[in-house]
């Protein structure tokens, strides 16, 4: 199976005009598409078993939020869907697959490289290129080949912009990125993540070591991504998760107890376990 | 389990419940007052309106400062609107006690009416209706609160008899006008308390099942 992640097959969502119905007032046809679709997910660090049949969908061109206490998994799923757990060693799925936008992202014949591409991440310590902010952005396209400078710069200013970044930063795009303060680092890692267009964002804790300020403008900005952008973000501030996401999901102990609207997972959870997290009575 | 901000919570859930048994308290008195001409009884019931007031600041204070240091999530976010929300319910049925009892004190300096009509059995359907309903918000009892709503129309029906009653009285004998215009005051002020005490009971069924019931018809829950 041949699957280009980098060109249409994930990309189609996203290119779609985020409109909504005429008629009904209904949220877009394309809201309510999967982006990722988990089913029976089972996934090992060795012989230990990290998450036990995981089945969800995530919207496409929503925020989903994941939380739960430390070592319930849900950093673990986060990195299954560009297949960043490849990386470590032992690690391995069970059982069940991940598909993303109808394509299983393990099957052999997935390019893994396309798939980050189109599965951006950004971590909980902001992590620059020791470069120049341009540089920060350019690298990925320079990596696909680009050259053209006026491409370029054009992708650069649009990255920055869309990362609000760009009016703290035009003046000197050139100097290091290592100058930047936290959040206007952690925003940069952003710009550099939708540089290339992905489909997804995932944002694992991305606001966990930045001040209120700098968190509400990463906030915002996760507001005004999610138009063109899928985002799985995972957080352990549950204010965050209320504020930031359309939908929840709570997972303890490698499993799913619970997904549903932020709202109702808030206000009114079906689950007692879920009802006793997020008010602080365990975890 | 015993965390160190359940004992926030728990005050607060203290505090509501001195001051529910301090307004059912006035309500008994106020009825007293009445009943039985008791001017102290309704002076007493006057100055402690100010107590309930002062309760309903407390709590208030209380809950804006969970809310602002916490940032409470479901069931704690419930409790504590609607612990502010009965905190002020309970405030206003203090205020129709006192309303009741100023009444009586100017009924007092009168020749007692023939007949107090259905008030005394008014204030004793109101008192329990404010138990019942702190009782369903202590037991976590939504039966009981679904009960308390029911009830409110037994009230409203004592309270249009009472009117009725009161019209004739004054058709009878022009003479106890101005009494029997008090009368029907505190018959409003009761009917009042009643329906705060349904607003109670449905704070509660929101509290315990999260399902808003205001201004729903009881048989369609």
């Amino acid at each position: 199976m041949s699957l280009d992640l980098a060109t249409p097959t994930v990309s189609r969502v996203k290119t779609e005009p985020n409109t909504k119905t005429a008629t009904s007032g209904a949220e877009s046809p394309t809201a309510a598409i999967p982006m990722i679709e988990v089913e029976n997910l089972d996934f090992y660090y060795g012989k230990s078993r990290a998450l036990h049949s995981v089945t969800l969908k995530i919207p496409a061109r929503k925020v989903t939020a994941f939380i739960g206490p430390s070592g319930c998994g849900k950093s673990t799923l986060l990195r299954c869907f560009n297949r960043m757990n490849d990386l470590i060693e032992g690690t391995r799925i069970g059982a069940g697959h991940i598909k993303i936008q109808g394509v299983d992202i393990y099957d052999p014949s997935v390019d893994v490289i396309a798939l980050r591409r189109q599965v951006g991440m950004v971590f909980q310590k902001s992590n620059p290129f020791p470069k120049s902010i341009y540089q920060n952005i350019s690298y990925g396209l320079e990596l696909q080949g680009v050259k053209d400078k006026a491409r370029l710069d054009a992708v650069v200013e649009k990255s920055l912009r869309g990362a609000a970044l760009w009016e703290e930063v035009k003046d000197r795009l050139h100097t290091s990125a290592l100058g930047l303060s936290g959040g206007q680092q952690q925003r940069l890692c952003i710009a550099r993540a939708i540089a290339v267009e992905p489909a997804v964002i995932l944002m694992d804790e991305p606001c966990s070591a930045l001040d209120p300020i700098a968190t509400s403008k990463v906030e915002e900005l996760i507001q005004e991504l999610k138009k063109q952008f899928t985002i799985v973000i995972v957080t352990h501030s549950m204010q965050q998760a209320g504020r930031c996401s359309d939908k929840t999901a709570f997972f303890y102990l490698g499993k799913l107890i619970e997904m549903d609207v932020t709202q109702k997972i808030f206000t009114k959870p079906a689950q007692q376990q879920t009802e006793d997290y997020i008010t602080g009575r365990f975890g | 389990m015993s965390l160190y901000w359940e004992q926030h919570l728990q005050e607060i859930r203290e505090q509501l419940l001195m001051m529910s048994s301090l307004v059912e308290r006035n309500l008994g008195q106020c009825a007293k007052a009445l009943i039985e001409r008791d001017d102290v009884l309704a002076d007493l019931v006057e100055e402690e309106d100010s107590e309930v007031d002062e309760l309903e600041k407390r709590i208030d204070e209380l809950v804006i400062t969970y809310i602002s240091t916490h940032g409470p999530m479901a069931r704690d976010c419930r409790f504590l609107i609607t612990a502010s929300k009965i905190s002020s319910e309970l405030e206003r049925i203090a205020d129709q006690a006192t309303t009741v009892a100023r009444r009586a004190r100017d009924l007092n300096k009168h020749p007692a009416l023939k007949s107090l009509s259905n008030i005394p059995v008014m204030v004793e359907e109101v008192q329990e209706m404010l138990r019942q309903s702190i009782k369903a918000f202590v037991d976590r009892d939504t039966d009981l609160a679904l009960e308390v709503i029911g009830r409110d129309k037994l009230v409203d029906s004592e309270y249009k008899e009472t009117a009725r009653d009161v019209e004739s009285a004054i058709m009878s004998d022009p003479g106890t006008t101005g009494r029997e215009l008090h009368l029907l005051t505190i018959a409003k002020a009761l009917e009042r308390a009643g329906d705060h005490a349904t607003n109670i009971a449905e704070e509660v069924f929101y509290l315990y099942k999260g399902q808003d019931i205001r201004h729903v018809k009881l048989h369609s829950l």
